[in-house]
């Protein structure tokens, strides 16, 4: 072999490594959770779904679990979804080029790098003790909502910028001031890739257990809650109790959890990427 | 005109918002850490090569923890680099366009997966997996854990080390090519050194993100602090310290709660540092083609 095919054998060789690079981390993803489906779809029925969680694992149920995330995510959406998209709007249609405005943009990028648990670590002192909301559903809320932000207001500031600057120049020209400009026609516009970034950032909330633990959410409930201000538990939270219990009943149990906590995920990031693309389709400026 | 005034002004305090909370991250970071450390030395929490302020004699040496953190951290990078930036490469310089287009969304999915059922792969099947190889490994170690982290962490890598492949002006490629280089050649000798400042924030990312990674660590690598660099046995990492002592009954005020805003600001300081080192070198080599 000349040197020539030799290069060509080795391009074609690393062909099939890329090929397998790309496939290893997915095959290995379908491979944990057809284990977990194997594991814990037998466990899942309608008991399951309706039952306190107990102390015997074939008698425990998800109620208090998924409930909690219900409430969690709708308090997370009240204050994430009007403040992230208040921040984007602010820093994409009147933020002056200032230092305020640059640090604020630096101050992002930073806030989203910073890890979940201290998230917890702040909304400990912050909202459960100085603003005395005890380890509630509203403490819980606003931590997510504040982890969550960064990625709001970044979709916010992509979508807004992908409306054409002309859109803007013909509401002004037509006598519009700028608030009715961006609320009648650059948020309409917008409103597919805003949305997408919603549904990802609520997605990312469902699945956060880390800061919820450090603020106090219990692992066991043995109600459901009934206000803001009641004690809570999660999914994410049930799943990693019933994990760390020695007894073999309970993997299965927190397999079955698994399997609906993963169906939330993968259908929001599904309709997230549905709308991206619908948005992008239908909008053609 | 004042209904605009008004309406400014709350989207203005909405984008404050996002500094009141670093300004708050900080403050009760260091505010609890000082408070901490006018009981233990910063000497001691840097030299002392043990850390049981849970127990009885109590130390706070805060490396074993930290030795935890960056030997899971490690593993984790040494599965997703080599892979990610494979991927990336593949991707860019291989793959057809309609492949690509399908294969990035399904990669992101490995990021989009709950960190705790990450831990439960680890704790369930990785593990098991790794005895029957290895026998004398413990139930709970950082290798699993550290595994299954840079399963999770592949996307970080590839993705963004794909967009700085992307990014590359492909006259660059074209030429490569022109001199009779294979798609290999071109990819590891003209490429991956064009973009190598955007590869390096990849994993800079990663490296941060991987140090942060909570759940995983905490329900498969254990909660044994110990300085070590052996991937077999169970340590404990600082993100897990956190969870361990917020799961128990910790009076408030007490040392004992103040150890997790030290340990806190440990972490802090490790990823805001990795964190502005990489946006300083993408800002500083974003327009190197320009």
């Amino acid at each position: 072999m000349n040197n020539s095919q030799i290069n060509r054998l080795k391009d074609k060789t690393f062909n099939y490594f890329g090929i397998f690079c790309t496939l290893i981390g997915l095959v290995i993803l379908a491979f944990f959770i057809g284990s977990i489906f194997y594991d814990g779809l037998r466990r899942i029925d309608w008991d399951f779904l309706t039952s306190l969680p107990s102390r015997k694992a074939e008698k425990a149920g998800i109620l208090t679990a998924w409930v909690g995330s219900i409430w969690i995510v709708i308090f997370t959406f009240i204050i994430v979804v009007p403040l992230g998209i208040s921040a984007g709007i602010y820093l994409e249609e009147y933020a002056k080029k200032s230092r305020l405005s640059s640090l604020i943009e630096v101050n992002i990028s930073n806030l989203a790098g910073v890890p979940s648990i201290i998230y917890g670590l702040l909304s400990l002192e912050i909202f459960v003790r100085l603003f005395g909301m005890g380890n509630s559903i509203l403490a819980g809320s606003c931590t997510l909502a504040l982890l969550v932000l960064p990625i709001v207001i970044v979709a916010t500031r992509e979508a807004l910028k992908a409306v054409p600057h002309s859109i803007r120049a013909a509401s002004y020209a037509l006598g519009a001031s700028k608030w009715q400009t961006v609320w009648e026609q650059v948020l309409p516009a917008s409103f597919g890739g805003i949305l997408t970034g919603v549904i990802l950032a609520i997605s990312r909330a469902v699945g956060e257990t880390a800061p919820l633990i450090v603020i106090g959410a219990l692992l066991y409930v043995p109600f459901t809650p009934s206000s803001p201000m009641d004690e809570f538990t999660v999914l994410p939270i049930q799943i990693f109790n019933w994990i760390s219990r020695p007894q073999h009943e309970f993997t299965t149990n927190a397999a079955a959890a698994i399997i609906l906590l993963l169906l939330i995920t993968f259908i929001m990031n599904g309709v997230a990427v549905y709308f991206r693309n619908k948005w992008q389709k239908k909008i053609n400026w | 005109m004042k209904k605009e005034k008004i309406i400014e002004g709350l989207l203005k305090f909405s984008a404050l918002v996002t500094i009141l909370t670093t300004v708050g991250i900080l403050y009760v970071l260091l505010s609890e850490s000082i408070a901490f450390f006018r009981e233990v030395s910063i000497w001691e929490f840097i030299t002392d090569k043990e850390w049981t302020p849970l127990f009885v004699k109590k130390h706070f040496g805060i490396m074993p923890l930290v030795a935890g953190t960056l030997l899971t951290t490690f593993i984790a990078i040494s599965v997703a680099l080599p892979i990610g930036i494979t991927i990336a490469i593949y991707l860019s310089e291989y793959a057809h366009k309609r492949f690509k287009k399908i294969v990035k969304p399904l990669l992101e999915i490995l990021a989009a997966v709950p960190t705790v059922v990450y831990g439960f792969f680890a704790l369930t099947v990785v593990t098991p997996f790794l005895q029957s190889i290895i026998p004398s490994i413990s139930g709970f170690n950082a290798l699993s854990a550290g595994i299954v982290m840079g399963i999770m962490i592949i996307p970080y890598v590839s993705s963004l080390s794909e967009d700085a492949l992307s990014a590359v002006p492909k006259e660059l490629r074209n030429g490569s090519y022109a001199m009779g280089s294979t798609r290999l050649q071109t990819a590891f000798k003209v490429m991956v050194p064009a973009a190598s400042s955007g590869i390096i924030v990849s994993v800079i990312l990663a490296f941060s993100r991987a140090i942060g990674e909570t759940m995983i660590v905490a329900i498969a690598a254990g909660q044994q602090p110990r300085l070590t660099m052996n991937p077999l046995v169970p340590i404990e990492t600082i993100t897990a310290y956190i969870v361990q002592v917020s799961l128990g009954d910790v009076q408030h005020n007490s040392i004992e709660y103040r150890t997790i805003f030290a340990a806190g600001i440990t972490l802090f300081i490790f990823t805001f540092i990795l964190n502005n080192i990489g946006f300083y070198i993408r800002k500083k080599y974003r327009e190197q083609y320009e």
